[in-house]
């Protein structure tokens, strides 16, 4: 089994989602960026509005719209931070 | 004598509705103080990684970041006072004004000018009474605060906070925006559901709470996109976490001072409501004894007048 990834998806209102996965997607203000376990600890804005996609095992994975965003990678995992975050519908999650 | 019974009937009927409305508030209160204090809860999260993070950035960036500089010469303050919307609420306003115009005499001391910010009706209405300035006040989400609200707030905040950068002591700078140069928040922390005190903080410029630093064991972060923009983009996101913070503090604050205020209303009403009855039941005895009395009286004076005949 490969290393887990700690996901944590935070809004300010509330945490949003928080497991292990095995990668996570995002999309910066510089590109799209995928965070394996062991990345580099990394502060990255996010671009406005985006998806984030957490690839869960196997095949299935969580999509969020979010605003206002950014992520922190550090030794403990990756956080996404965000104004708002609501479960993308399937349909447009590419 | 029958009158008296009358009217301390009427009184308790008053404070037996009275009581109704404040059991009832006491109630709304309770239960709003547990969905306050959940919401308190859930934003602990956000505020934590963002301390975290920005913490992480500042001991990266070279910091030169307005939001964290303090001005030179600080001409004008702003202060953000949070109140609640509607009363009954024990001292919670009073308590919440008072701390504010403690502050306010303390920055005037100093030679500052202030600026008034102010959540909820009970302050704009005490200042509005009292014909004081208001700069800008927001109003109807007291008990239900979102980070909307928060950012709203945060996004007029920071609008004068920049303006302020270029004023001058004669003139309202090139952009002709009076501006302020430091930014206060008063607002009430809840302790527990027993004590919630009223306090000043600074918003503006901003400290980033800083941890305990352990040296060596910082990550070396990467930056996407560089330190300094990242640091222009976040700070704000702070500034409105930490004002949403004092909101749901204070909505959490309020509904405690309201239930402690209800529930001693109500068993003040109890008492009253004992007193009263007492007091109704012996008026009406001493009118039945009156009136027995009154007809013994006749009797006796027929029976004695009728055995002379």
């Amino acid at each position: 089994m490969a290393k887990q990834l700690h996901v944590q998806v935070v809004a300010v209102e509330e945490r949003i989602w928080s497991g292990d996965a095995e990668m996570l997607v995002a999309r910066t203000t510089e590109g799209e960026i995928g965070i394996l376990p062991g990345h580099a600890p990394l502060l990255g804005l996010l671009k406005e509005p985006s998806q984030v996609r957490v690839k869960l095992n196997g095949s299935d994975q969580l999509t969020y719209d979010v605003t206002g965003g950014f992520l922190s990678v550090d030794a403990n995992g990756v956080t996404v931070l965000a104004e708002s975050a609501t479960p993308a519908s399937t349909a447009d999650a590419h | 004598m029958a009158g008296q019974v009358q009217a301390l009937r009427r009184r308790i009927r008053t404070v037996r509705s009275t009581k109704k409305i404040a059991k009832a508030q006491e109630l709304v209160a309770t239960s709003r103080i547990a969905k306050a204090q959940e919401r308190v809860a859930a934003s602990q999260p956000y505020a934590e990684a963002i301390t975290q993070v920005l913490t992480a950035l500042a001991s990266n960036a070279s910091v030169d970041n307005p939001l964290l500089q303090p001005r030179s010469r600080v001409r004008r303050a702003g202060v953000l006072l949070v109140t609640s919307d509607r009363g009954l609420a024990g001292a919670y306003n009073a308590n919440a004004i008072r701390t504010c115009e403690q502050l306010i005499a303390r920055l005037r001391a100093d030679g500052k000018d202030v600026a008034l910010y102010i959540v909820g009706r009970k302050g704009v209405g005490y200042y509005k009474f009292r014909n004081r300035p208001i700069e800008t006040s927001w109003t109807g989400f007291s008990e239900r605060p979102t980070f909307e609200d928060a950012r709203k707030i945060g996004d007029s905040l920071l609008d004068a906070f920049v303006a302020g950068a270029d004023d001058t002591d004669t003139s309202h700078g090139p952009d002709g925006i009076q501006g302020v140069d430091e930014l206060h928040i008063v607002s009430t922390q809840f302790k527990s559901l027993m004590t919630q005190s009223p306090q000043a903080r600074f918003l503006a410029p901003m400290q980033v709470e800083d941890k305990e630093r352990e040296p060596g064991l910082r990550p070396a972060y990467e930056f996407e996109p560089e330190a300094e923009e990242l640091l222009d983009a976040l700070l704000p996101k702070y500034l409105n976490t930490r004002i949403y913070a004092a909101l749901l503090e204070s909505a959490a604050s309020e509904s405690a001072s309201r239930r402690r205020a209800m529930k001693s209303a109500s068993d003040n009403a109890d008492d009253l409501l004992k007193r009263y009855t007492r007091e109704m039941n012996s008026a009406r005895q001493a009118a039945i004894t009156q009136e027995i009395s009154e007809i013994v009286g006749g009797v006796e004076a027929l029976s004695s007048a009728g055995s002379d005949v």
